[in-house]
């Protein structure tokens, strides 16, 4: 199956429905609650970061029998270091962003605890490409 | 405790509870911070917060958290409410700062996540 979502930049008050959506698919296909947490987890944090750091992006969802692969692309300012954001604490985002209880260089380590393959490619001032698998068993 | 427990020691006020009033709550984990929040691998807790924002409901959906308390007179707006019906999480007020919050359920028997 697959399924492919729009992410508005700067857009707060969405942020987290193409997340909200992919949920209520994965409550339907019966995945394992804590599995299942896992990965709206990751995702949402992904949304976040396409919310708070890019103009716009997409949200692309292939789920197999076994596995679950969301690619999420982003035009936007790219991420300079991947190292460094990887690092918890490193953080960009605005006072906005920190406003609504994110920023806090959080959300990159948070995805890779909560997925069981990821892949960041980000070329500056064009976009970030992050790419998230995990297996349902 | 039950939500209504909760309800009645901090006399807050029920902004939407769907049918969540007498469940037992065990758990609570207070922060401003929503990535804090999304860091726990616990879901059944009480989320005890002074942000009020669309963004905190969104968390509780994502983090499977049912109960959420709005600490230091903090209100859910409309389009919170809204969100929380439809992913029927519980929203309380009170007006009281989230330390004597914390405190006061912490005497009530609640424990933390860690």
């Amino acid at each position: 199956m697959e399924f492919s979502y729009n992410i508005e930049g700067g857009n707060f008050s969405r942020a987290g429905s193409a997340s909200s959506e992919v949920k209520k698919i994965l409550k339907q296909l019966n995945v394992n609650p804590s599995v299942l947490k896992r990965i709206v987890v990751a995702l949402y944090e992904a949304e976040v970061n396409v919310v708070a750091h890019a103009y716009e992006g997409t949200m692309q969802v292939n789920i197999d029998p076994s596995v679950i692969t969301v690619v999420i692309n982003d035009r936007g300012p790219g991420i300079p270091d991947i190292e460094l954001a990887m690092q918890e604490g490193y953080s960009t985002a605005s006072p906005e962003v920190r406003e609504m209880g994110f920023g806090a260089g959080m959300g990159l380590p948070n995805i890779q605890k909560n997925c069981d393959e990821l892949s960041i490619e980000s070329k500056i001032n064009e976009g970030t490409k992050v790419t998230m698998t995990t297996y349902f068993n | 405790m039950t939500l209504k427990e909760v309800a009645v020691l901090l006399n807050a006020r029920i902004i939407h509870e769907d049918g969540h009033l007498d469940k037992v709550i065990r758990h609570a984990f207070a922060a401003d911070l929503m990535s804090d929040v999304l860091r726990l691998d616990t879901s059944e807790m009480l989320l005890i917060t002074g942000l009020a924002n669309l963004q905190v409901i969104r968390t509780a959906e994502m983090s499977d958290i049912c109960f959420v308390l709005f600490v230091r007179g903090k209100q859910a707006s409309p389009d919170m409410i809204e969100l929380a019906k439809e992913c029927n999480i519980a929203i309380l007020q009170c007006k009281q700062s989230m330390f004597k919050v914390c405190g006061e359920l912490y005497k009530a028997g609640l424990e933390p996540i860690y």
